[in-house]
């Protein structure tokens, strides 16, 4: 399938099969958008008429530019088939094995943030802590069932993390201590609001944490306005130099500061640029996940606001790389010449199967976004997935599955979506969640365009 | 190519045959993100052709 948009000045055009992307000018731009529908001959009059008197173009421009789009489609780079969907759901059982935890170490929080999609972190439960035991009875399993696969991803999220902090540093040290025994290495991230991020945490953070996802929502009023205290206050003054000082420290690297953005900030691009200002380079920004009846919910009316801000924001990230204060916005990062592999872009996220969520009590499910929702629970970490039915579910999901998916251009770049968005909207995760299509392609268009734009000039 | 600049990208076809290693991140970075796309990860097997 062939996707053709124009965006800040530039005409680009996706071959999604092979994945390729180019750059044309607009006389190519329109000749390729008719090459499937109209014979030779039309296709020649209709550009020599749009083209013709206005800009010179010639009978044998356009010949040659035909050469060249025949040239592309022999080389399997426009207009290529699909061969992938009767292998989809082989490839995504290629490396089906578990391989990363959330763990939830604390169902409970310091902060009581109105839009919590966890239920102000008890996610609709008893508030609890995860103990020793089960967290290393977490660890225990996810190394048995991985297997031969030696790289492992432990997430310590809750929650808030920090209220178990001490749990956290016995289970990285046990995790540690099983490393060479077990061939294993543990790659360790950790999220947090930054309330209770003190020096003795930043420094056991920079010492074992990959990474770390600092949570702010970006201008002092918006961030406040959701995330108060318990007795009310923003958390704002308190978190963020405490983030500026956290960032400093790991030599401003391996970290997001990661925002949520509501129908409050539809303008969200002045809170990434706020915290641009703030000196923090590694940016992310997520749309708020709730009930569409929340008074924060994005609503159809925002979505062409929010559109235009994804522009701006790609406009304004490449004028400030030029000016040599550029900063990373998570969705446009692409490495396009050695991203994700075809295996990796029909997987998926890999929830279910190769990622899952840990409850304090060692409760499995897909991922944390299924915690507190009895149907998803997979089984423990002591008596391991029992629910082969919801498994199997995992399993079968890939970007295929959904047939929506099957004639969207987005499709090998999103791999389906997220599945518990798609089964929040739909009830069921082999559903889609619009909206959610709808921001993504946007925000896709954009990171391409951004990576067309580092290559050149417009044609 | 006069009116047309192909950018580098990974040929997910030949994919098929030097991927699935298995090796990339799978959550969608620390559980934070449902709108992240697998297309924004790394590939981390540093073998790919």
């Amino acid at each position: 399938m062939v996707h053709q948009y124009k965006l800040n000045g530039y005409c680009i055009v996706l071959d999604t099969s092979s994945g390729s992307v180019h750059a044309v000018d607009p006389v190519a731009y329109d000749i390729i958008a008719l090459y499937k529908t109209k014979p030779e001959e039309a296709l020649i009059e209709e550009i020599l008429a749009l083209y013709g008197p206005k800009e010179g173009i010639t009978r044998k421009d356009v010949m040659d530019c035909l050469t060249d789009i025949r040239e592309l489609e022999a080389a399997g780079k426009l207009f290529s088939p699909d061969p992938y969907q009767d292998m989809a759901v082989d490839m995504k059982n290629h490396n089906g094995t578990l391989k990363a935890l959330c763990l939830h170490v604390a169902h409970t929080c310091n902060l009581n943030c109105s839009y919590c999609f966890a239920s102000q972190g008890n996610y609709h439960g008893d508030r609890a802590l995860m103990s020793l035991e089960t967290g290393k009875r977490a660890l225990d399993f996810l190394m048995e069932q991985s297997k031969g696969r030696r790289n492992l991803e432990v997430d310590f999220f809750g929650g808030e993390p920090l209220m178990n902090f001490e749990v956290v540093k016995e289970l990285v040290r046990y995790a540690r201590q099983q490393e060479t025994p077990r061939h294993k290495r543990f790659r360790f991230t950790l999220t947090t609001n930054g309330m209770l991020l003190d020096d003795d945490v930043m420094e056991f953070c920079n010492r074992e944490m990959s990474n770390v996802v600092l949570s702010l929502d970006g201008r002092r009023e918006v961030h406040d306005h959701l995330r108060k205290d318990y007795a009310g206050q923003g958390s704002y003054d308190r978190i963020v130099p405490k983030f500026q000082e956290f960032v400093r420290r790991r030599g401003g690297k391996n970290y997001y500061i990661r925002g949520t953005f509501t129908h409050n900030n539809v303008d969200f691009t002045e809170d990434i640029l706020h915290m641009a200002d703030l000196g923090f380079r590694e940016l992310s920004m997520e749309p708020v996940v709730c009930a569409p009846e929340d008074p924060y919910a994005l609503t159809e009316e925002d979505l062409p606001l929010l559109f235009e801000q994804y522009e701006l924001l790609a406009k304004e990230m490449l004028r400030r790389e030029k000016a040599g204060n550029g900063f990373t916005f998570y969705h446009y990062m692409l490495d396009l010449a050695h991203g994700p592999c075809i295996y990796k872009r029909i997987a998926g996220c890999g929830s279910g199967t190769e990622y899952m969520a840990v409850t304090p009590w060692g409760d499995l499910y897909p991922c944390h976004q299924f915690v507190g929702d009895e149907r998803y629970r997979l089984g423990s970490v002591y008596e391991g997935v029992c629910n082969e039915e919801i498994q199997e579910q995992f399993r079968r999901c890939n970007a295929y599955a959904r047939p929506e998916c099957r004639d969207c251009w987005a499709q090998l770049y999103c791999s389906g979506g997220c599945a518990a968005n798609a089964y929040h909207a739909t009830g069921s995760i082999a559903g889609i969640y619009e909206y959610g299509c709808e921001l993504f392609k946007k925000r896709m268009e954009c990171a391409i365009m951004m990576q067309v734009a580092r290559s050149g000039d417009p044609l | 190519m006069k009116r047309i600049r192909t950018i580098e990208t990974r040929d997910l076809g030949k994919s098929v045959q030097n991927g699935g290693c298995g090796e990339c991140q799978t959550s969608c970075q620390s559980a934070c993100k449902t709108s992240c796309g697998v297309v924004n990860q790394q590939c981390e097997n540093s073998e790919q052709e």
